[in-house]
């Protein structure tokens, strides 16, 4: 972005690639199978690279309301002084974040998901799926929270899957009724309270229940408490979970 | 005026003067909560009124219960145009007042309330059967033992003496115009009371079925007087206060919590963007979150008092689910609990609940210096709250626009902001969002993957 900026050119969006997608050996699969296909629909897109922070979320979430202004208010500097106005992200929480609670804090900005915006460029031709390798295959989808019910995000990722020619098969929970992976709410960063089982197994068993070969998910945390589901469960190698945009750049062999 | 009417009167007077004082207590106890200015968009709000509460629309997420519910509801709200007839009757000493007037339409309203109240009736058995035989797993959850099992099955019991009362009345009533027209005005056919009045009543005299027929007619005011007094310390409140709980239901994104200003306002003169904020050097570190029901909003204990128990927010609740403790409907019921344990003492006005400054300054017990060592930490567990995954299931399910899920945060937020305290894990997320600007504390650059990918890049 600092790169644009003294150029003084304007990139067509802004790649907010979250903590996650940069840090996270398994989102940064993520990061860089959705950079592929930016870059084969030949979007100009900006990173911020360091001066990107956390967004908040599970700070906020989990009651630091200090941390989350700290490092929400210095993000609203940066991206109000190179004058962002679209985003995308590979993440519904920093997506939730950055489109519903930044503009309480001055920050304003045009916010989707990366799987509406594969989507918005499937549909206006810029970007072409095409299908074979998921022909016939059994696809499940798991709908993310802050994707699903807290945005109402449902169909752009299941238009994608169709446009996969993959075979559509839902889960006894799915789109309002979807089950948290278990991460949400800052729980990904401690240890569950006690219970009977864990959140992702209940959510692991759901899936299998559906025969599905592979699991599309929308969300980098999904993504992990899924795969350690399937671990635990050990059909690793049976059941692959993976990000639409991963699909996607299997199904164009980039 | 007769004796009936005397007494109709004082007992209604009776009723309506306690009721009401019942009801300002509950209306004072959501008044414990903060202010927060709830308006704007009445358009949106009359729709989710119409469609959420008058419609029922998120009950029918579950249509058997959605249907069968729907025939109580439905029964209720017609049977208060025969209850507006009972009422005239009671009070001018006359007989069905509406017949004569109304004729072929009293006896379509009347046959409609009749039709209606049957299916209340099957509605409320299959209710009670549900609740005492079936098991159904939210409704044996631990939080349902005791008071609420006793409460639900007490409601369900009066709405069967409500619907037997309207059929001893009307059965009776059919079987009189027949043997007394000039005191019993026609009805016209009634699709239930015309079958059982001849059947259960038709062998009785005079005196047996004007006994039977006042029998019902005040079993049914009794029991709807009884009921109106009984709401304000039931879960059966909902019946009224669903409606403005939904109009004053959040209408902005669920994915935003809400604001603090004052610490966004500190935050942005630590980082110089506002000029440094005055501070009172004698002032008390302010209390953040909620620690009572006094940190909560208002519209929170509303969400407690509008709760009917129902139990859909837990069955969907991923932490339940998985055998953790929290269940966001406990603790919606430990908020009106403790509003109304509060709201009580307060009512007592005794010393024993005034904090130690009211005590020194003399000062009488008020919502503002209330303490009676307790708070709604001594209801809701930190186990509880810790465990919520900020879903949004729990808000998503109930039928009546309840957000559990609020208060949930608010008490999130009074233990890490105002006791420094909570889940020790959590604290090097905080460390290192404060410190490097990521959840983890990573010794790489943020962008090392563009890296890695243009050398991959390269090597293909």
């Amino acid at each position: 972005m600092a790169d644009y900026s003294a150029e003084g050119k304007t990139p067509e969006v802004l790649f907010w690639v979250g903590c996650a997608g940069s840090f996270d050996a398994r989102a940064q699969k993520v990061t860089k199978a959705f950079v592929k296909i930016l870059n084969a629909a030949k979007v100009d897109f900006a990173i911020l690279g360091n001066e990107e922070s956390c967004t908040g979320d599970p700070a906020r979430r989990a009651g630091n309301e200090f941390v989350f202004q700290m490092t929400a208010l210095q993000n609203i500097e940066m991206l109000n002084m190179y004058k962002v106005k679209d985003i995308v992200t590979a993440c519904p929480h920093c997506f939730n974040t950055l489109k519903n609670e930044y503009p309480a804090l001055g920050g304003n900005y045009n916010v989707t998901h990366h799987t509406q915006y594969m989507n918005d460029l499937l549909k206006a031709g810029r970007l072409t799926i095409e299908g074979g390798e998921f022909k016939g295959k059994k696809i499940t989808y798991h709908d993310s929270c802050y994707l699903g019910r807290v945005n109402g995000i449902y169909e752009a990722p299941r238009e994608l899957i169709a446009a996969l020619d993959g075979e559509l098969v839902e889960m006894k929970r799915c789109k309002t009724n979807g089950l948290c992976c278990g991460a949400g709410g800052a729980q990904m960063f401690k240890e569950d309270e006690p219970g009977d089982k864990r959140i992702n197994i209940e959510r692991t068993e759901e899936i299998l229940a559906t025969g599905a070969s592979i699991v599309a998910a929308n969300c980098p945390f999904c993504i992990t408490m899924l795969s350690d589901g399937m671990k635990a469960k050990e059909k690793q190698d049976d059941v692959m979970v993976h990000d639409l945009s991963e699909l996607i750049v299997q199904a164009k062999g980039l | 005026m007769s004796i009936g009417q005397i007494i109709f009167t004082l007992v209604v007077v009776v009723a309506f003067s306690i009721a009401a004082k019942n009801y300002k207590k509950v209306y004072r106890n959501i008044r414990l909560g903060k202010d927060e200015d709830i308006s704007g968009d009445e358009g949106k709000r009359w729709k989710n009124v119409l469609l959420i509460a008058f419609g029922q629309k998120k009950m029918f997420k579950r249509w058997i219960p959605a249907v069968l519910h729907l025939a109580i509801y439905v029964a209720f709200l017609f049977t208060q145009i025969e209850l507006i007839e009972i009422f005239i009757d009671g009070f001018f000493g006359v007989h069905r007042f509406f017949a004569p007037f109304l004729g072929g339409l009293y006896t379509l309203i009347i046959g409609s309330i009749e039709v209606l109240s049957f299916l209340a009736l099957i509605a409320t058995v299959a209710f009670l059967s549900r609740r005492n035989l079936l098991k159904i797993p939210r409704f044996v959850k631990p939080e349902m033992g005791g008071w609420p099992k006793l409460d639900a099955n007490l409601i369900l019991f009066g709405e069967l003496a409500l619907v037997t009362g309207i059929f001893m009345m009307n059965g009776a009533d059919v079987v009189l115009q027949q043997l007394d027209p000039a005191h019993y005005p026609s009805t016209g056919f009634l699709p239930i009371s015309n079958i059982i009045g001849p059947m259960f009543f038709g062998d009785l005299g005079l005196n047996g079925l004007q006994f039977i027929e006042r029998t019902g007619w005040w079993l049914h005011l009794i029991t709807v007087l009884v009921f109106i007094n009984y709401l304000p310390i039931s879960k059966h409140l909902h019946i009224f206060l669903a409606f403005p709980n939904v109009w004053y239901s959040k209408l902005t994104s669920r994915g935003e919590m809400e604001n603090m200003p004052d610490i966004m306002n500190e935050v942005k003169s630590m980082m110089g963007l506002i000029p440094e904020q005055e501070m009172d050097p004698n002032a008390d570190f302010p209390e953040f979150g909620a620690k009572d029901i006094f940190g909560l909003s208002w519209k929170n204990i509303m969400d407690s008092y509008a709760c009917t128990e129902c139990g859909r927010c837990t069955d969907v609740c991923p932490a339940n689910i998985t055998g953790k403790k929290l269940s966001p409907r406990k603790v919606l019921m430990d908020i009106r609990d403790r509003a109304t344990e509060i709201g009580n003492n307060l009512d007592t006005g005794a010393i024993k609940f005034l904090s130690e400054e009211g005590r020194a300054a003399n000062e009488k017990l008020t919502a503002d210096n209330y303490d009676d060592g307790k708070s709604l930490f001594d209801y809701i567990s930190r186990e509880e709250i810790h465990a919520c995954t900020a879903c949004n299931a729990c808000v998503e399910a109930c039928p009546v626009t309840i957000n559990p899920l609020e208060p949930i945060l608010k008490m999130r937020r009074y233990e890490v902001l105002t006791e420094s305290a909570g889940p020790s894990d959590w604290l090097p997320m905080f460390t290192s969002i404060e410190n490097s600007g990521a959840v983890w504390q990573v010794p790489d650059d943020r962008d090392k993957w563009a890296k890695d990918m243009s050398e991959e890049g390269n090597d293909s």
